[in-house]
């Protein structure tokens, strides 16, 4: 007997007696021998481990892994996870429920995403928001094809300021679909405005950290073209900065880990998408809808399903049937607990703790500010020296210093996690280093 | 019954949380970058956020309460231990642009991982990258797309695609820019093979296939189609959305697959989290390894480390890094002496309850099913496979896949995985028996049901027709509610 | 038996058109309403947009159910029916007298290649 099969060998017999069959191998009588595994001990696999054995095992590797005081953003934040987060999320009928498909036992799951529409919509200013996405970068892809599909054009801009890694997935799709991506420095894009341009997609705060008002680029696309604007925010940040809706953006998405998250080795994290009302049929993924019952009582369920795959098949928005679920409820949680002022508290400690950072580092004068416009919680440098070595060096007192952009550019971050005291070391630090 | 959103809980001025007191001066933020529209978001005590999802919560439904045997979906018990490892703190508070050094016990984990996953598939290596079994669709067929465009190969413009298969296959292939062309089925499910004889030429880049299909019953013919495909010049795309049912047992890649996906959520026991996290691992054989999305892991001199070796990227970082410990947890506990009877099992389980059930439902096909078994309804035709589903709710079941696979009209589809006990089948069986029963003797209860669920039936014409989407749009339409 | 009117012509994806002027009036049939159930939502191209005979020209959704709208005809979009766009379930009451699009007919040959009543009738079955 083996912990996870509940069949005693009397179970076993029975059950094949009742299927006319002599032993389980028979079940598989329909399959090539030539296609079976012959014997399982050819398997490159260990045998079995015992949970004591497991965790010991699992804690010497975790081990190797190494926990730093992180001034790294570049997608991924240090950020704070209040404890009642984890204790709710781990609720096993939170955890180990399916898609919210019958609506009468899933009312837990649909009302936390309804919750969840409303705060991406509170934030980003937009009306509608879809049930998630699995990460920034796939959102970001999302929202390219939606301007396809709304407009039936097939130019779309990539400001080149996006996150290298987001511009690649985004290119990725475009090439395989067959989309016509332009990446354009986004003071310079005049040319393409025109009639065939279905999309642009900017990054606010870009990759750098730099913040901007977009409001009259903005205008002045929807004037010269029928195209869609969506813009990738920091959701984190839209408590105090104004919000893609107020700069007159069609589409508002993003990662959303920043909302208490744990870093995770870059997952699982939290995509986003919003949208003005006349273009919800073009979201992807799932929405959750309020309804009643046959009783008249307030109801959720999964809604505009015509637009999905199980439906739609090859003419479907997008291929995606599942939603980040369990971190859209973190997400929520999360701000639910922070709360109007709590957000803006943590927002404003993450701006205040980026400029106090800057200031302490320019006056080492190992580091220049490199940005030109004001920038949120991370921000780029060149340096005085070079950066990989630089990065070791800070590894070597449990610091990670920040992301090599090249070999005398540095990305530094400083999210509401660092203290007055570690900013004060880092700073310490780079003081003392020897350039040499 | 508890009916409250968190908003409604909120008051003035309460708060949930404690934050440090900052010691730097306050930095102004520019007047043109300021938000300006009010931000109404939930004010409420830490007590009341924690009693309002504990409630919502009771409104579902997990696989530690009960039966799940929704089919296609693998739902089986989601080990403890897993959550425990993968919530380590150094798993956990590590940044994904850390050096490699810092880093090498989660690489370990992924590349072992994709090792253990490769031995048992027959695959050469397995990325993480992808999110989903959707998103590993798509990465599996933008490998197929660059294979033949990196051969120069430019005329495959199309991918062959069973009219059996779940609706994301073909939607993949859209998003993917190829063309679909459907093969039919024979009666029995599989695929036709004459059908598919008359779809080949040099237009075809691959075909999609599920095997065990969606109907739970193995692919026959699936050494001779592969041949087939191959002698094209086409690959072959393994859905493993189907894996439970021979993991341990067969290899998709002997049988002539050269992409496939695996669900960690399903067939390697993590949960499914009300929608996700999970993890689409996509695999590929020897000859197709460098094009697997960008980063790779690999293990050189005694060290791990990332490369980059193909003109395709699908995610930020490395997928879902938390799914993939469970897994690697999940198949050490198995071990090689257990792994194989995970699919022994799980048809043992899925063949029982077919023959249990078959005096009641309809049974389109009579042949041993693999993992799961799919009736056509009600042979009575008292009540539709909806009310039947409803009615299940009644009796504390999840209930299973309806209305698909979509050959059968009143398609219901029972997958009870390998971790079911005989016990817990009966009953169910029992239950479904007593379904049928009343179905011709007071057919109302079926129609009306579920009767002791917090809810009846709910509208969902009225749903999509007024889509209220935020607790702003119910705030505008309240009188209605 | 579904409803069809003689004087209309009709595409085998369940359209139908009645030209005056030179100018098409498009909708779905009945046939078509009662295949997709409680029609939720209706789409249609924008006017100025030009559409060609079986391509797309719009879309219809019930809950559980979805289909493009092809256009029977090619030309340029002149009107679409706002009345029904707002209030989708008129195709379920008549889809015959709730059109959804108008189009300037580019080339009125091709109305030969579409299904006059008897032989749509025929393809119901």
């Amino acid at each position: 007997m083996f912990k996870y099969f509940p069949h005693t060998l009397e179970d076993e017999k029975e059950m094949l007696k009742k299927v006319n069959l002599k032993e389980l191998d028979d079940l598989f009588s329909d399959v090539d021998p030539s296609v079976k595994i012959k014997d399982p001990n050819e398997l490159n696999l260990p045998l079995s481990h015992s949970e004591i054995e497991l965790r010991r095992k699992a804690k010497k590797i975790a081990n190797k892994n190494k926990e730093l005081i992180c001034f790294a953003g570049g997608g991924s934040y240090d950020c704070y996870t209040p404890s009642v987060i984890n204790t709710l999320t781990s609720r096993q009928e939170f955890l180990t429920s399916y898609t919210p498909y019958q609506a009468e036992i899933s009312q837990g799951t649909l009302a936390y995403i309804f919750e969840y529409q409303s705060l991406i919509c509170e934030l980003t200013g937009m009306d509608v928001s879809n049930a998630s996405n699995y990460d920034g970068a796939t959102a970001a892809m999302e929202t390219m094809l939606m301007c396809i599909n709304q407009t039936r054009k097939n130019n779309i801009i990539i400001a080149n300021d996006f996150s290298p890694s987001v511009k690649d997935v985004v290119k990725t799709l475009a090439n395989m679909h067959g989309i016509n991506l332009i990446e354009a420095d986004i003071n310079n894009i005049d040319e393409y405005l025109n009639n065939d341009l279905a999309g642009l997609l900017l990054a606010n705060p870009n990759y750098y950290g730099e913040i901007k008002d977009y409001t009259s680029l903005i205008s002045k696309v929807h004037t010269s073209s029928k195209a869609l604007v969506s813009m990738y925010v920091d959701p984190s940040t839209l408590s105090l900065l104004k919000t893609p809706r107020e700069m007159g953006a069609d589409i508002a998405c993003g990662e959303a880990q920043t909302l208490g998250i744990p870093m995770s080795f870059g997952g699982p994290y939290l995509g986003f998408i919003s949208t003005l009302s006349k273009y919800v049929r073009k979201l992807p993924g799932r929405i959750v809808g309020m309804t009643k019952d046959k009783e008249g009582k307030r109801a959720f369920v999964l809604t505009l399903q015509a637009r999905e795959q199980h439906i739609r098949r090859e003419k479907a928005n997008s291929n995606i049937c599942s939603n980040q679920s369990l971190m859209a409820l973190h997400a929520t949680i999360y701000a639910s607990l922070l709360g109007k002022q709590g957000l803006k508290e943590v927002a404003k400690t993450a701006y205040n703790n980026m400029r106090y950072l800057t200031e302490k580092l320019e006056e080492t004068k190992k580091f220049k500010l490199l940005n030109k416009n004001p920038f949120f919680k991370e921000a780029l440098f060149e340096t005085s020296f070079d950066v990989s070595k630089f990065l070791s060096y800070m590894e070597s007192k449990d610091i990670l210093a920040g992301i090599k952009v090249d070999d005398n550019k540095i990305l530094v971050c400083a999210t509401e996690m660092r203290t007055l005291e570690e900013m004060n070391e880092y700073v310490k630090l780079v003081e003392a280093y020897d350039v040499r | 019954m508890y009916d409250k959103l968190v908003y409604e809980l909120s008051k003035n001025t309460k708060v949930a949380y404690s934050l440090p007191k900052s010691l730097i001066k306050d930095y102004a933020l520019p007047k043109e970058l300021t938000r300006e529209l009010p931000l109404d978001l939930p004010e409420i005590s830490e007590l009341d956020c924690v009693r309002h999802y504990t409630n919502l919560s009771l409104k579902n439904f997990g696989v530690d309460q009960g039966f799940y045997p929704l089919g296609s979906c693998t739902m089986k018990y989601n080990p403890k231990i897993n959550e425990e490892i993968a919530s380590l703190a150094s798993f956990k508070n590590i940044h994904p642009l850390q050096s490699e050094e810092s880093v090498q016990g989660l690489m370990q984990i992924y590349y072992e991982t994709s090792q253990m996953l490769a031995s048992l598939t027959g695959m050469s290596e397995f990325t993480f990258n992808p999110f989903a079994g959707a998103h590993g669709e798509l990465t599996g067929l933008m490998i197929m797309k660059q294979y033949h465009l990196s051969r120069g190969d430019l005329k495959r413009t199309k991918v062959i695609v069973p009219d059996s298969a779940h609706g994301t296959n073909p939607a993949s292939s859209a998003l993917c820019g190829f063309e679909v062309v459907t093969v039919e089925s024979n009666p029995d499910g599989t695929v036709d093979v004459n059908k598919l004889k008359s779809l080949l030429d040099d237009t075809i880049a691959g075909i999609m296939m599920t095997n065990p299909n969606t109907l739970g019953i193995f692919e026959k013919d699936v050494l001779e189609i592969s041949k087939l495909l191959h002698d094209n010049g086409s690959l072959l795309y393994y859905d493993g959305a189907n894996l439970n049912a021979i993991l341990g047992v067969a290899k998709p890649a002997l049988m002539g697959f050269d992409i496939m996906h695996i669900n960690l959520h399903k067939t390697f026991s993590t949960p499914h989290g009300g929608g996700g996290p999970g993890s689409g691992a996509v695999g590929v054989v020897e000859e197709l390894v460098d094009l697997l999305p960008n980063p790779r892991i690999a293990y050189e001199d005694g060290k791990y480390k990332f490369k980059s070796t193909s003109p395709l990227r699908v995610s930020n970082f490395y997928g879902n890094s938390n799914v993939v410990i469970k897994a690697w947890c999940y198949i050490l506990t198995l071990g090689k002496e257990n792994i194989s009877n995970v699919a022994k099992y799980a048809v043992l389980n899925a063949n029982y309850v077919k023959e249990s059930l078959k005096d009641d439902y309809k049974l389109p096909i009579t042949n041993i099913c693999k993992h799961e078994v799919v009736f056509d309804g009600l042979i009575s035709e008292k009540a539709s496979t909806l009310d039947v589903a409803k009615r299940l709710l009644d009796y504390g079941y999840h209930p299973p896949t309806i209305y698909f696979p979509l050959l059968f009209h009143q398609a219901l589809m029972i997958e009870p995985t390998e971790n079911e006990s005989k016990e817990t089948l009966d009953e169910f069986i029992n239950c479904l028996h007593k379904i049928a029963k009343e179905a011709i003797e007071d057919p109302n209860i079926l129609l009306d049901a579920p009767h002791s669920t917090i809810l009846k039936r709910i509208d969902d014409v009225r749903a999509a027709r007024f889509p209220i989407l935020t607790y702003k749009d119910y705030l505008a339409n309240k009188d209605q509610f | 038996m579904f409803k069809v009117l003689e004087n209309l012509k009709y595409s085998k994806t369940h359209e139908w058109v009645s030209v005056s002027d030179g100018v098409g009036t498009v909708g779905i049939t009945d046939f078509a309403q009662h295949s997709l159930g409680t029609i939720v939502y209706v789409e249609g191209y924008e006017p100025g947009e030009e559409v060609s005979q079986g391509g797309e020209c719009g879309a219809v959704e019930s809950v559980k159910a979805a289909s493009d709208i092809m256009a029977p005809v090619s030309g340029e979009v002149l009107e679409v029916n706002e009345e029904v766009l707002n209030n989708p379930e008129l195709l379920n009451d008549d889809p015959y007298t709730n059109w959804i699009l108008k189009i300037k007919l580019s080339d009125e040959d091709e109305l030969n290649a579409l299904l006059d009543a008897k032989d749509y009738e025929k393809e119901q079955k």
